[in-house]
């Protein structure tokens, strides 16, 4: 791919230590019970896709992760740095997460350019103009630069999800998490920003993504984790995982989704 | 981007597009939609036609035809005689310095009319987009210092006046002006506050909202007169129209507070979510994404609570605070200008309604422009 994300590229694949760590991880809602004993270690450069059927706990899993969430037991740490009541620990994490949401969340008040170059020059300190090159640059790699001055309403869903990711890149994240990219989109507009998503596992960006979309698990996730009820069920990689469903409860997932394509 | 393509449906021959039938549009298509559609709708039309033209022609008549514009030497016996017939617009002609500069002194005049001119030369800046930077906060500053120097003079050779003979509209504009400017910020943070996660904060703005929301204006305003010197220090004493202008901030404040809270709560909670995972700081989450898209849905809110503000200004007149309505009032109070209330009432309303209407368009503007990214 291009030189865009070539600081991402440049991290070691294997043997680095452990991008995200969750050791234990406990959460409730009230008196539900919604992650239980969670364990995941994500290395840097890997690509890990979430599945499990819905409340599964899977959005809340990668929502702690950037604690949009706050998980109550265990231990979470992001490069290293643990997750918790410090301040200024989170500020340094939020900087090195991107995440992109289901439902896009752009700032519709904001033109697409100032949508991505906000958060680069008010948490990053970038000047204004190196802000704007940086974010016509991604929106190029998502292939719209030409909507830049454009508002978020007045683009098509999958083109607003794209914006989403660009906006996210633009903070030159180390991480990106992805809770249901796909899931708002209608059909014709999934492929576009699966596409985008591809493109940026081939440079090597460390990436969770909660995704229904089997395909995509298969082409570049080097794990699957399948939860369900608020536990990891199994881990392992795509074809191994699909083929060779261990547990009941993801055979019975299984079925569902081929049923449901 | 998205390359869809509907091209593939086969031709139909096409219709020559022609205009609409000339009955149907325009001023003729109008009419007929919305004055004459039926035979009721016309004898309605007729009718309703019929007695605004009779109105508007007995006001003119009595507004302008039959008015007497000036009388010599306080001789209102001309007036008096038209009574119904004409209009006594000489009660204005005499007696309009004193409704707008109140008590001021006379040849101090010059003083109070800079000053309104100042207000509204800082209005029509303020109003103006291109100038919403940092400098403005300046301007405003120096131009409020300016119009107290002015009022209260007593430097670069101007008499010193005491505020007790303050009066008539710069008063009004004075408690407006500074009611409106403080109270806003304060009730943007109160709104913040109000869902603030930290308990103390919340309960304080709460408590805050509650108790002013639940008294009237009025006991507020006698509070600050009356009561709240009796709390004070023997020999201190804070100016009365200070003490009015607090309590009108306090209690804008409160109801603004509302009005931004349900801005506040009108957004998603993506929006504060997309904003915390990039990263962004409590303050710049709530100046760049969460009060601007806030405060501009609650444009229409926020104009009719500014509104309703800049009228209840005039309550200050039963704490003796002598307002424009109330030196109105006290013009028409000497015996040979006595019965003369409409044409003086007439002339303040309009004064009021200047001010309201050119606040309701600008906000209608504003919106307008302010929202165009909601448009497809």
């Amino acid at each position: 791919m291009s030189e865009t994300l070539e600081h991402i590229a440049s991290a070691a694949r294997t043997d680095a230590p452990p991008a995200i760590l969750l050791d234990k991880v406990n959460k409730w809602y009230g008196a539900l019970h919604v992650l239980r004993d969670v364990s995941l270690n994500v290395a840097l450069g890997e690509r890990v896709v979430v599945c499990g059927p819905s409340g599964s706990g899977k959005s809340t899993m990668i929502r702690c992760i950037n604690r949009l969430e706050t998980h109550q037991e265990g231990q979470i740490k992001v490069n290293g740095i643990e997750l918790s009541d410090d301040l200024k620990a989170l500020d340094d994490i939020r900087r090195e997460v991107g995440m992109v949401f289901q439902s896009f969340n752009l700032f519709p008040h904001l033109t697409i350019l100032e949508n991505c170059t906000l958060a680069p020059i008010w948490v990053r300190r970038m000047p204004k103009k190196e802000a704007e090159e940086v974010a016509m640059e991604y929106l190029t790699r998502v292939r719209i630069p030409e909507q830049a001055k454009k508002y978020p309403g007045q683009l098509s869903g999958g083109q607003q999800q794209r914006v989403a990711i660009a906006r996210a890149l633009c903070m030159k994240p180390k991480i990106m998490l992805f809770d249901e990219p796909t899931s708002a989109l209608d059909p014709e507009m999934i492929k576009e920003v699966l596409d985008t998503m591809v493109s940026l596992a081939e440079t090597g960006m460390t990436m969770i993504c909660v995704t229904h979309e089997m395909g995509f698990a298969r082409q570049v996730a080097d794990r699957v984790v399948f939860m369900d009820r608020g536990e990891i069920v199994e881990i392992g990689e795509p074809n191994h995982l699909f083929e060779n469903p261990q547990t009941e409860r993801l055979k019975t997932f299984l079925s569902q989704i081929l049923r449901g394509h | 981007m998205s390359d869809i393509t509907l091209n593939a449906a086969p031709k139909v021959a096409e219709a020559a597009p022609r205009t609409a039938p000339i009955s149907q549009i325009g001023f003729v298509g109008w009419m007929r939609a919305n004055l004459f559609s039926g035979w009721l709708s016309t004898a309605v039309t007729l009718a309703l036609g019929y007695f605004i033209i009779r109105w508007a022609i007995g006001f003119v008549d009595w507004a302008f035809v039959n008015a007497v514009w000036s009388v010599p030497n306080n001789q209102t016996q001309a007036c008096r005689d038209l009574r119904g017939v004409g209009a006594c617009w000489a009660v204005i002609t005499e007696k309009h310095r004193f409704i707008l500069f109140g008590t001021y002194p006379f040849e101090e005049h010059w003083r109070p009319a800079l000053c309104v001119a100042l207000f509204v030369g800082l209005y029509v800046v303020s109003a103006m987009r291109r100038f919403w930077r940092k400098e403005l906060a300046l301007i405003w500053a120096v131009t409020l210092a300016a119009i107290g120097v002015l009022m209260w003079g007593g430097v670069l050779g101007m008499p010193y006046v005491p505020q007790e003979r303050w009066g008539g509209l710069v008063i009004t504009l004075i408690l407006a002006t500074f009611g409106l400017a403080f109270a806003f910020p304060l009730a943007i943070l109160v709104a913040l506050g109000r869902r603030s996660k930290l308990p103390a904060i919340k309960a304080i703005c709460v408590i805050y909202v509650e108790l002013i929301r639940g008294v009237p204006l009025i006991s507020l305003l006698f509070m600050a007169s009356v009561m709240f010197p009796l709390f004070l220090p023997e020999g201190m004493n804070i100016d009365k129209l200070l003490r009015a202008q607090i309590a009108i901030i306090l209690f804008a404040g409160a109801y603004l507070a509302e009005v931004v809270r349900g801005g506040l709560q009108s957004l998603s909670r993506g929006q504060y979510e997309a904003a915390d995972a990039l990263g962004l700081s409590y303050w710049q989450k709530t100046g760049f994404i969460i009060l601007p898209q806030a405060l501009r849905l609650v444009i229409p809110p926020l104009v009719n609570t500014f509104i309703g503000f800049f009228k209840d200004t005039s309550l200050v007149l039963i704490i003796g605070i002598f307002d424009l309505l109330t030196a109105g009032k006290t013009a028409i109070i000497e015996p040979a200008w006595q019965g003369f209330g409409i044409e003086v009432y007439l002339t303040v309303g309009a004064i009021y309604f200047i001010f309201c209407f050119a606040m309701s368009k600008y906000s209608q503007g504003l919106e307008a422009e302010l929202n165009r990214h909601r448009a497809r």
